[in-house]
């Protein structure tokens, strides 16, 4: 008997802390209100599922007039599986909240919410988005760096020079899905596999099929779909903090 | 009060007719436990849940019929494998439900290895036979394994591949820090298959620091190696400033002066404070030594020390003697014998001598040590280790200074001590201690590194992969990584190549660096007139390129050894060079090739053959390849490149025969044209230059 009661209570247990929503923090009293919530630098960016984003995420609390607010309470919020250090905090003498990001195990977008209340009590908030790359996308990730990137990305850093001003036929960031979400996949491993010619573009595009196999060719095409920006349809699942 | 209890008492077992019921009654309760106990289990509950959830799929009947009642299991002996995972996660190997946003119904994502091959545990961890979430997940019941964080999953990749792979950047990462900073020096890690993981670093002797520094700054160096150079792998000891006192005043004391590592050069340095830099800029010491610049950021690579605060630190005697010749100070050093000449090392030693940070030593003073305080020092080097990392006269390198840390990743949780606040897990345990060591007790001797947050949760990844498992998987399922083989050039060739530490970029046979070029087969590869011209003038000024071939000043009898035994040696069994002739060939042929390496193949995307139309900097320029290449190797890179280079960028686009002598006609014939000799040269230094740069 007492094994059945134990198992009950175990099963409510389970279940209670299953749906107990993930109460955010009581943080530090709050010394000033702001209008309104900026972005200062940390959204759009990438890491593999599970990590720390590469740089914090920064917001700023303003007034009205746009002027920075020190001492504003900035909450975060952000789906399950995300880690927030830390969730909430006021903002410090320019306005700004830091707050480092590890996302979710699943490859997909994740929406990081920050928000304050205002003067009489609003909510007012911002949304973010952040990209989990799963193990095909963190692949094709480097392939592209290693293969595709000098030609398809025009900015040159100090270990690597950019190549797209050498080229006659310009070809597109693999972000810009006004391009991109216009090839279908199979379009997409047809160009890389065989090269331009195969969709009647520019040869200055090489064919890849021998000298990458079909399972990277396949990460590739995962990777191109999951920076597309503003996001495509094939661009994984959007999680945010009340489901999806 | 008395008479209810009783009443009740009567009302149930009052005659046997009554007994008997109620016991029945009681009993049949008590079957139905089991039964009930099944029918409310967590599985089916998920169970039910996913047939709810594909009912209304336009897929359901193909659903339908792939999906299993009851508990599921996937059950490798072999690998000590019993998961019912499944039995929950329904959908993991249904490709359909990859639009499911959450487990666990959703399609496993893509990996390179199946299920059935390897199960759940393998890679995630967790109780793979239990049947509920918190027994399967989380760590009850004393089961010592929970579900891995997904931000480590890349350390149960590391259970089998020893090496280096494409998809695992933070498992490479991790591995690389665990190998250059330093910790393989204290910790022993042996993999399962008996070798021991080697460090990369190479910290310097101190036996005859004297001659190289002065006490001043190996005090102020221990108390922070990172306020001297941030990119320094030294680690923060926490000394206290007695403990640095003693011993500084050891290290000198123990000192002894070795002959030939101090000279005074007789030259001046130049009055142009410009010529030396300009020097550090021709002779490429960017190559591998950063400075930190006026923006602060560290620029030039990171093979040797940086250089930001050099002149705080040497003696200009012992600097001298360095830059005239480094093999003279250490035997073993990764640094070039450049052959510089005196007025060349006085221009060098002058500049870099300016390279200076009066901030850095201004607070030290020390008063002439005692013999109390040299012995305290002596002691204190022998309990912090010093001599694991560094040669120190008279001070034998301990054995297992550090716990060995070859199965870490399954250290039993049971055996850790946490700090409060922390999450009892192993991961939290292994970054806690990467971030804070001496946080855990103060008598700890571990010191305190710089790591940022990534690179712990890289180290942590690296280390979890050393557990239990790697050891009972079946060895045919560990893919080893790249070994580095202890290949030595012979002859006198091969001191020569010693000396000029060719190694420190170069990779041949399977030793050396991926910096630059593997040479192995490089006397397939380039023709003997050019590689001579190479070695008298190999650098050209291209500021966007930071690594470059450096000019060592070699006589013509040594540029002859090398070339000779370059030629002779480093053949490929693929390539004969003398198969193919470099030039004759017939311009229906070169005319072939010109169309298409503009057309089909449009090289001219990543090279530039004819400067004037040609822009792509990707590859090498080709305007002199023939007088570089041969035909031969030409025609092979043609056919298949990554069979001469593996890795190399260029793409293999499967040539057939005809077009490949075409291209190979084609390029031989770029020899340069009607340019003089003297820019040819140039220029074909040039392009191996960005070849140089390029990989
Ligand atoms: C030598 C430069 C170069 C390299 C390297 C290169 N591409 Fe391209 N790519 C091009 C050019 C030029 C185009 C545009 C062709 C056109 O529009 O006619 C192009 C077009 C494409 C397109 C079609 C969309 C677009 O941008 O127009 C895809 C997809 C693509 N490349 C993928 C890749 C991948 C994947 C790699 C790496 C494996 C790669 N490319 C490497 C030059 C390159």
């Amino acid at each position: 008997m007492k094994v059945y009661i134990a198992f009950l209570l175990g099963f409510v247990m389970l279940g209670t802390s299953c749906s107990r929503k993930s109460a955010s923090a009581p943080g530090p009293t709050p010394t000033a209100v702001g209008a309104a919530i900026v972005e200062s630098s940390g959204g759009k960016q990438f890491a593999q599922t599970g990590s720390l984003l590469p740089q914090p995420l920064i917001v700023q609390v303003n007034d009205a007039q746009g002027t920075a607010i020190p001492g504003a309470l900035v909450e975060f919020a952000a789906p399950p599986g995300v880690t927030l250090d830390p969730p909430s905090a006021l903002s410090d003498s320019s306005g700004q909240v830091t707050t480092n990001v590890s996302l979710g195990g699943m490859a997909g977008r994740y929406q990081i919410t920050a928000f304050t209340l205002d003067k009489s009590h609003n909510k007012v908030e911002l949304k973010l988005e952040e990209i989990a790359l799963g193990y095909r996308q963190t692949l094709g990730r480097r392939l592209n760096d290693q293969y595709c990137d000098r030609c398809h990305n025009s900015e040159s850093t100090v270990e690597r020079v950019s190549n797209y001003d050498n080229l006659e036929v310009k070809p597109h960031p693999f972000s810009e899905k006004a391009t991109l979400s216009k090839l279908t996949d199979a379009d997409l491993n047809a160009i890389i596999t065989n090269g331009g010619p195969a969709l009647q573009k520019s040869a200055l595009m090489p064919a890849w099929g021998n000298t990458l196999s079909k399972s990277e060719i396949q990460a590739l095409i995962a990777y191109i779909r999951a920076v597309s920006d503003p996001p495509s349809r094939d661009s994984g699942p959007l999680y945010s903090e009340t489901g999806h | 009060m008395n008479e209810k209890p009783a009443s009740l008492w009567q009302r149930l077992f009052g005659d046997s007719v009554r007994a008997f019921g109620v016991i029945s009654v009681v009993f049949l309760l008590s079957i139905a436990i089991a039964p009930a106990k099944n029918f409310f289990s967590e599985w089916r509950h998920y169970q039910r849940g996913y047939l709810k959830t594909i009912r209304n799929r336009s897929d359901a009947n193909t659903l339908q019929r792939h999906f299993a009642g009851g508990i599921q299991q996937v059950w490798l002996p072999e690998l000590g494998v019993v998961d019912r995972c499944t039995s929950c996660h329904v959908g993991l190997k249904e490709a359909g439900l990859s639009d499911v946003p959450t487990q666990p119904y959703r399609t496993h994502p893509p990996i390179p290895h199946k299920l059935d091959q390897f199960g759940c545990t393998t890679c995630h961890r967790g109780q793979g036979a239990a049947t509920t979430v918190a027994e399967s997940h989380r760590s009850t019941l004393a089961w010592e394994q929970p579900i891995l964080p997904a931000k480590y999953i890349e350390s149960s990749c590391g259970q089998c591949h020893r090496g280096q792979l494409a998809g695992t950047p933070q498992l490479n990462q991790g591995r690389a820090l665990l190998a250059r900073q330093g910790c393989l020096h204290c910790h022993t890690v042996k993999l399962p298959d008996g070798s021991t993981l080697k460090a990369t670093d190479d910290p310097p002797s101190l036996s005859h620091i004297a001659d190289k520094t002065s006490r001043e700054w190996i005090f102020a160096w221990l108390k922070d190696p990172q306020a001297y150079a941030s990119t320094s792998t030294m680690p923060n000891f926490k000394l206290s400033d007695d403990d640095a006192r003693d011993i500084s005043a050891f290290l000198i004391a123990n000192s002894s002066p070795l002959p030939g590592d101090t000279v005074n050069v007789p030259a001046k340095a130049s009055a142009d404070p410009a010529a030396g830099a300009s020097l550090y800029g021709e002779s490429f010491c960017a190559s591998c030594h950063a400075v930190q610049n006026a923006a602060g950021n560290i620029v030039g690579g990171d093979v040797g020390p940086e250089l930001t605060r050099v002149g705080t630190k040497v003696k200009p005697e012992w600097l001298q003697a360095w830059l005239r010749n480094p093999r003279a100070y250490n035997p073993a050093t990764g640094m070039p014998h450049y052959r510089f000449n005196d007025g060349q090392v006085a221009m060098l030693a002058g500049f870099l001598q300016g390279k200076a940070d009066s901030d850095f030593l201004s607070n030290v003073h020390l008063d002439t040590a005692t013999p109390e305080q040299v012995a305290h020092g002596k002691r204190l080097v022998s309990d912090y280790g010093c001599a694991s990392c560094h040669e120190i006269a008279g001070i034998r390198k301990p054995e297992n200074f550090a716990p060995e840390l070859s199965r870490i990743g399954s250290k039993p949780v049971t055996q850790l001590i946490f700090l409060s606040g922390m999450q009892h897990t192993l991961p939290d345990y292994i970054a806690g201690k990467i971030k804070n060591p001496r946080a855990f007790s103060p008598g700890l001797k571990m010191p305190q590194y710089t790591f940022t947050p990534q690179q712990i949760d890289a180290l942590t990844t690296a280390l979890l992969s050393l557990n239990e498992r790697s050891y009972t998987l079946p060895s045919s399922l560990a893919v080893p990584g790249r070994v580095e083989t202890d290949y030595q050039p012979a002859g006198k060739a091969g001191k020569l190549m010693t000396d000029l530490a060719c190694f420190s970029c170069h990779r041949i046979n399977g030793h050396g660096s991926d910096m630059a070029p593997d040479l192995t087969w490089e006397g397939s590869s380039v023709q003997r007139d050019w590689l001579v011209q190479f070695f008298k003038n190999p650098g050209t000024l291209r500021p966007a390129l930071i690594r470059r071939m450096p000019r060592f000043n070699l006589t013509d009898g040594e540029v002859n050894e090398l070339a000779d035994y370059i030629m002779t040696v480093y053949q490929s069994p693929k390539v004969d060079r003398d198969s193919m002739p470099l030039g004759g060939y017939s311009q229906g042929q070169i005319e072939l090739g010109r169309q298409l390496f503009y057309g089909k193949y449009s090289c001219q995307g990543c090279h530039i053959v004819d400067t004037k139309t040609d822009k792509g900097y990707i590859g090498p320029t080709l305007t002199h390849v023939g007088s570089r290449l041969t035909a031969a190797w030409i025609y092979e890179w043609m056919r298949n490149p990554q069979s001469l280079r593996p890795g190399t960028v260029e793409p293999n686009r499967a040539m057939n025969d005809e077009d490949a002598r075409a291209l190979t006609a084609f390029l031989i014939s770029q020899k340069g044209g009607e340019k003089s000799s003297r820019s040819s040269k140039a220029a074909n230094s040039n392009s191996h230059a960005r070849e140089v740069a390029k990989r």
